[in-house]
């Protein structure tokens, strides 16, 4: 068992899966950029973070938690969980009002998966932070405060 | 490319609980260096993870994601000895994959 492993390391592990399956031809790049949502990434207010979400104007809902400290210590690293109640939710994702990179992470939960996810994401100054999330095709969301006293951007 | 992913998987309660700790530089594009220029965004894109080859979660990051992410979640499932495998993709496409055993 180790000589297979050591073999198949030796082959494949210096590249890495995506490069193997692109010198492949099996994943061409442009189709794995262009899986990354661009306009949604790059969005650079809530409502039109949100619009390329594809969730227009969320409902609220006391079945999405999120999980943060009240305040952040560290602007750099604030430990962001969310806990999605609803029955077959689809996609969690984080966004954060006040920084530069608004949408900071998207997650698509497949069947058998549970839908929570816990992170840690940048802040640079104060905000809310929103977890928007997708469960039997609608969207709802919920937002929490956090305090940030040393800010994490890099400013 | 920087150091491997540390993975760690077990088995509570009928889930397999996955924690990885990924190392990567996640420049946000925004920072400025010691000469005063804009260091160039670097951060990863792109994540999937698989138990056994079936995709268990994937994730889209942009670069409000922490230095060095961290990603923790679970699925239904898994047993000890399991194969956890999570790839990412960065912006510059670079790319990194990582395996672990469910403990």
């Amino acid at each position: 068992m180790d000589h297979k492993r050591r073999d198949t390391l030796k082959a494949g592990g210096g590249l890495g899966v995506f490069s193997l399956l692109v010198a492949a031809g099996l994943i061409k790049p442009e189709l794995a950029e262009a899986a990354w949502n661009k306009s949604a990434f790059e969005a650079k207010n809530l409502e039109s973070a949100l619009a390329a979400l594809g969730a227009g104007k969320p409902g609220d809902s006391a079945d999405v938690q999120l999980n943060t400290p009240d305040i952040a210590e560290n602007g750099s690293v604030v430990p962001v969980g969310v806990v999605s109640k609803l029955p077959n939710t689809e996609q969690i994702a984080i966004l954060i009002e006040k920084n530069p990179n608004l949408l900071a992470a998207k997650f698509e939960i497949p069947a058998g998966t549970a839908a929570e996810v816990q992170t840690r994401v940048k802040m640079g100054q104060t905000s809310d932070i929103y977890a928007v999330v997708k469960a039997d095709g609608k969207f709802y969301v919920t937002k929490k405060e956090v305090k940030v006293t040393l800010g994490g951007c890099g400013g | 490319m920087a150091n491997p992913m540390r993975i760690r998987a077990a088995v509570k309660d009928g889930f397999t609980e996955v924690r990885v700790l990924m190392s990567h530089v996640m420049e946000t594009g925004q920072r400025k260096d010691s000469s005063g220029a804009l260091v160039p965004a670097h951060f990863i894109t792109e994540l999937t993870a698989k138990h056994n080859d079936r995709l268990v979660l994937s994730a889209q990051f942009g670069p409000s994601v922490s230095t060095n992410p961290y990603l923790s979640f679970k699925f239904e499932g898994g047993a000890k000895g399991d194969k956890i495998v999570v790839s990412w993709v960065d912006n510059k496409g670079e790319s990194r994959s990582d395996e672990a055993q469910i403990a």
